[in-house]
């Protein structure tokens, strides 16, 4: 079970997050007109990388702040959290 | 009863405690600090049970959690539980126990006759055999294989025993109590640090309740002890016995099952069986020792053969031989160590050593005590069925290949030890990359992957000066780094005896003419043979091999058996050990009851159960609770004899005639501030917000970005910039993760905050022709009329002193209203509804006339909004905008989508208007035709309409726009039913909504 520290509350088991996919897919903005593809990518297309990954984690029961994870998906080491408007470097 | 193989004054016994047990019926004696396996020894019992595969005579092998056989069937407290290692069992007053895997005796066992079938039973024999033919597979074969699979039996009671899970976090986590887990665990207590240390065992000190050995001039059992006291009286410290941690998973969380009653006759009250402790360690160190490993000869697996490690510890710890007349096989030093314990208690045992010239201080030793040994000397096969009488042994060249005369000498048991093999299994969990250590013949742990550390024997180290060294020096440094503590701990000064090199050997070759069965692995009968198969057949990863032949896949894993297997895969393939690799080590380290793994999350408690303020009311009024989701939810209030069918049927009724009440409580609801709401709203909901006036109420329709419907619910505007949202009682929690989603990550310029009030507010739908009369008696001050309190209008109201909101809202489809007060109010507006109403013929209805009144009206709900449906199959389009975006607007241009024949919801009547159709069925063209027969749509939900006095269905139809008038057939395969219906639209009751308005 993960360790993940909630960049709100600190160091958190696994039990109280619930996962929330690749948290570098950017939602088009509204009322732009934007082909299949670009849409068929926001809505399904995702890469499932395997190694450093950044990944959304809502913190449910605790703060229920969206977090953004930067993880390992084959080792599963956490490098570092971010709060959901930090910018990721 | 005598114990005729009992020392008297040996062991750690309570020899003042007598015990008594019965096992396959016969009553014997032990003494308190035995397990099952002692005290069975101690009366000469080594007969246990009958192998898996040829139903062969088993005996006892190990003395602990390494023991590949010795598995009885537990009988303790009116309970049965199987798979129990009699090696692990502690003796308790009353111990029943049972051989398993033999019928009808285990002296007599009718499955034996395998054993002399096995020429036909080698590896693969199953996947070869049970191929074809197709149609023998159900009847013949799988039941065959199932009544020969597995070992015990499971209970088929539900378990009355109590298991507790424990979370918990320490600095260091020991995994074992030998000579490294409890100087380690020293260093560290004395540097302050957080300490857990666990031992699987009743007692403590590993290796040191066995080992002549001498730690700061005292035995090394003493030293252990004093150390164990010193520990206990700490508080930064919990040792724990009974305890094994049997899992290392991400980010040093590992798990350990502490068996708090098993070994008593009956668990205390108050107190559970077992406790699970979810550990989260800073650093671990295992110090999980070693396990001696087998030599491989013929017939190896008769009883009375079994590891010399465990003959010393049945001689040390519990006073028992395991023979009179012992046979020691050895390839290294260890076996002398058994052999000067045999001496020593006055049976004179013989030592054959595979090696020609070995030297050492403990050899010296068991040559000056006049013990009998023979150099280059092996056993080549066990002779005896039920029990060890003599062994075929015989002198063997420098190059191991040739074997001499075959001489027969008489025995009553063989101690074999082939070396040892370090436990590694927690460290290669952990992802620890583990190495081969030529030295030693085994793998030992490598880099460290976690926070973890190695130890000891377990690290492949057998000195125990050199283990007592690193083990305080690791144990200081790493409670330092974490306590900023540096406190000296001196090192105890060691007397051990010096031992020589091991032989690398561990299989005795065949005699010319002899085919006997050399086994590897003893819980699932693979013998040599069955390896040398699976290579010739074409096998080469040491994965498949194991998959294949079953190596290492029983209970015990491998313990005794997984480095022997590699040794001889690695000498047919010609390749060095690590080039053949290891198997991977996955948790549990050993059996963990499935009880302990649930803890209290059983039947009920597997969830939190959710209740309505107005249940006690519901319970007391005869309500037959379902439940819906988390929720009980009252079905139907039962009068008299009523089944749920003639009782919801007379709600629903009462609700079209005159008025009744529901319990809507459980509806999501979520509290929506903030001066941008209106425009979040927007956003999310498919219709138009912007425009909603204060006081108003609105039904809405939201999407996930895929364009399914997500959930439905009404909005109302409270105030400028605060709304009241409901949703469905299922997808509660689904929304408001998704609206603060988009407010957090997505729109964060948005003003707007989201919080749930489901549990704030308690919640009563008033609904029928009489509605409006119960609420003018309910609020004599409101204007409650059509023009005062219009349909989707929302008023705030005093009742009776409690403060209301009052919401114009229809579930239904009749005149209907939602009244919610604060939770604590919720009984006395239920109460005062009920009471007001009574000249109204109010009565309460439950969730199957809600189902019914909003199934005959044609609202859409879960079944219908099912994950898979967008906005148009529910015939929804109508609330989605065409001049603004929102969640999911782009996804419905999407080709399906659009399609021509897109399914829709339509309403279903048998054309017998008589025969209930089965929500699931599925909607077809023609009954008769052939499989599979092409499906239109399926019944989504069913109700007997109360309007009609029929039945009437809703279903999803492919098509169904055009599909209105039509004569299709209903089929329910799981039902046997076939039944021709007529699809009508889904409005079946006030298509134009006239009620809900009036």
């Amino acid at each position: 079970m993960l360790y993940i520290k909630c960049p709100h509350c600190g160091m958190r088991p696994q039990i109280e997050f619930s996962y929330g996919g690749d948290a570098s897919v950017k939602r088009p903005e509204l009322n732009k007109e934007i082909s299949d593809q670009e849409w068929d990518n926001f809505v399904y297309n995702r890469k499932s990388l395997r190694g450093k990954h950044l990944e959304l984690w809502q913190h449910i029961s605790g703060c229920r702040q969206w977090i953004k994870v930067e993880r390992d998906t084959a080792t599963h080491e956490i490098f570092k959290t971010f709060k959901a408007e930090e910018e990721v470097a | 009863m005598s114990q005729e193989f009992r020392l008297e004054n040996v062991g750690l016994i309570n020899r003042d405690k007598k015990l008594s047990f019965k096992f396959n019926g016969k009553k014997y004696f032990g003494y308190e600090g035995d397990t099952l396996a002692s005290a069975l020894l101690a009366n000469g019992v080594h007969l246990v049970g009958r192998s898996f595969k040829y139903h062969r005579p088993r005996g006892f092998f190990g003395a602990g959690v390494d023991e590949p056989y010795a598995i009885v069937q537990l009988y303790r407290n009116n309970e049965t539980e199987p798979n129990i290692k009699a090696t692990e069992q502690e003796l308790f007053e009353g111990l029943e126990a049972k051989s398993v895997n033999c019928w009808p005796s285990v002296n007599f066992d009718i499955g034996a006759i395998n054993n002399f079938l096995k020429i036909f039973l080698p590896a693969g024999f199953y996947y070869k055999t049970f191929m074809w033919p197709k149609s023998f597979w159900y009847r013949i074969y799988e039941p065959f294989i199932r009544k020969a699979a597995g070992l015990g039996v499971a209970s088929t009671k539900h378990d009355k025993e109590r298991y507790e899970h424990k979370y918990e976090y320490c600095d260091l986590l020991i995994a074992g109590s030998g000579p490294s887990g409890l100087s380690s665990a020293y260093a560290a207590a004395k540097n302050g640090a957080k300490v857990i240390l666990a031992e699987d065992k009743p007692r403590f000190g590993g290796s040191l309740l066995t080992d002549d050995v001498n730690i700061g001039n005292q035995s090394g059992k003493d030293w252990a002890e004093g150390i164990i006291a010193e520990l206990k009286t700490m508080p930064n410290v919990v040792v724990k016995n009974r305890s094994q941690i049997f899992g290392y998973y991400d980010h040093n969380m590992l798990v350990m099952s502490e068996k708090v009653s098993d070994h008593l006759p009956k668990t205390k009250k108050y107190h559970p069986n077992k406790r699970l402790w979810y550990i989260r360690a800073k650093e671990v160190l295992i110090s999980s020792g070693s396990i001696e490993r087998p030599i491989v000869f013929g017939n190896n697996d008769t009883p009375g053969v079994m590891l010399s490690s465990a003959a010393k510890e049945y001689l040390k710890v519990y006073g028992v031989l395991v023979g009179k007349n012992p046979l020691i096989f050895t390839n290294n030093d260890s076996g002398y160590e058994t052999a000067i314990e045999f001496q020593k208690h006055g049976v004179q045992p013989t030592v054959l050593d595979s090696r020609k010239n070995p030297e050492s201080e403990i050899i010296d030793e068991a040559k000056s005590l006049g013990i009998n040994i023979k150099n280059s000397y092996v056993v080549v096969a066990a002779q005896g069925y039920k029990k060890v009488k003599s062994a075929d042994v015989a002198s063997i060249s420098d190059d191991k290949k040739q074997l001499g005369k075959i001489e027969n000498i008489k025995c009553d048991c063989i101690c074999v030890s082939g070396f040892w093999t370090p436990s590694i299994h927690l460290a290669s969990q952990s992802g620890n990359k583990t190495k081969f250590k030529e030295e030693i013949d085994a793998f030992v742990p490598g880099v460290s992957k976690q926070q973890e550390t190695t130890l000891g024997a377990a690290n492949g180290v057998f000195s125990l000066e050199e283990t007592l060294q690193t083990s305080f020096a690791k144990g200081r440094e790493l409670s330092k780094k974490i306590t900023d503590n540096d406190n000296e701990v001196s090192v105890p000064n060691v007397v051990e005896k010096k031992s020589s090199k091991h032989d690398k050997f561990w299989c005795v070759p065949l005699p010319a003419g002899k085919n006997y069965k050399r086994f590897l692995d003893f819980q699932n009968d693979v013998a040599v043979s069955d390896i040398e198969i699976a290579l010739r057949e074409g096998y080469r990863s040491i994965e498949h091999v194991k998959r294949y032949t079953t190596l290492g896949m029983a209970t015990d894993q491998g313990k005794t058996s997984n480095l022997n297997g590699l040794q001889l895969v690695s000498e047919i393939e010609n390749k060095v050990v690590p080039a053949v690799g290891h198997t991977t080590f996955r948790p549990p380290y050993t059996p963990i009851s499935i009880g302990a793994i649930v803890g209290r999350e059983v039947g009920k408690h597997s969830k939190p159960t959710r209740k309505s303020p107005m249940h006690d009311w519901h319970e007391k009024n005869n309500a037959v609770f379902v439940d819906a989701g988390v929720w009980l939810r009252p079905r139907y209030y039962k009068r008299g004899n009523e089944n749920l069918f003639e009782g919801s049927k007379r709600e629903a009724k009462n609700v079209r005639t005159n008025v009744g009440v529901c319990d809507v409580t459980t509806l999501g609801k979520i509290d929506i501030k903030g001066p941008d709401a209106a425009e979040f709203l927007n956003r999310v909901y498919t219709n138009a917000w912007l425009k909603l006036p204060v006081g108003k109420a609105r039904y809405g329709v939201m999407l996930r970005e895929d364009g399914i419907v997500m959930d439905d619910g009404t909005t109302t505007r409270i105030s400028e910039n605060h709304y009241h949202m409901t949703t469905t009682t299922a997808q509660a929690a689904n929304v408001l993760s998704h609206l603060e989603y988009y407010l957090q990550l997505v729109w964060p310029e948005l003003n707007v905050n989201v919080v749930s009030t489901t549990e704030q507010w308690a919640g009563a739908a008033v609904a029928g022709p009489k509605s409006r009369d119960v609420l003018q008696k309910l609020f004599p001050n409101l204007d409650v009329s059509n023009e005062g309190l219009p349909f989707m209008g929302y008023m705030e109201g005093d009742l009776f002193g409690v403060k209301a909101r009052i919401f114009r809202i229809s579930f239904s489809g009749e005149l209907a209203y939602e009244v919610n007060v604060e939770s604590d109010n919720g009984i006395f507006m239920w109460e005062k509804i009920m009471e007001v109403g009574e000249k109204f013929k109010i009565q309460p209805y439950g969730t199957e006339a809600l189902s019914t009144l909003r199934i005959e009206m044609g609202h859409v709900a879960g079944s219908e909004l099912d994950g898979r449906t967008i906005p148009y199959d529910n015939a929804l389009e109508g609330l989605v905008s065409k001049k603004k975006d929102f969640i999911g607007k782009r996804s419905l241009q999407r080709v399906a989508f659009t399609a021509n024949d897109r399914q829709r919801v339509v309403g279903v009547v048998p054309l017998d208007k008589k025969t209930s159709i089965p929500e699931g069925s599925h909607l077809v063209k023609d009954a008769n035709a052939p499989l599979p027969n092409p499906k239109l749509g399926h019944i989504s939900a069913s109700c007997w309409s109360v309007e009609y006095d029929n039945p009437f269905s809703l279903a999803i139809l492919k098509d169904g726009k055009n599909m209105i008038g039509e004569k299709l057939f209903v089929m329910s395969p799981l039902k046997n039913k076939v039944i021709p219906v007529e699809i009508v639209s889904s409005h079946y009751v006030d298509p134009k909504g006239e009620r809900v308005r009036s």
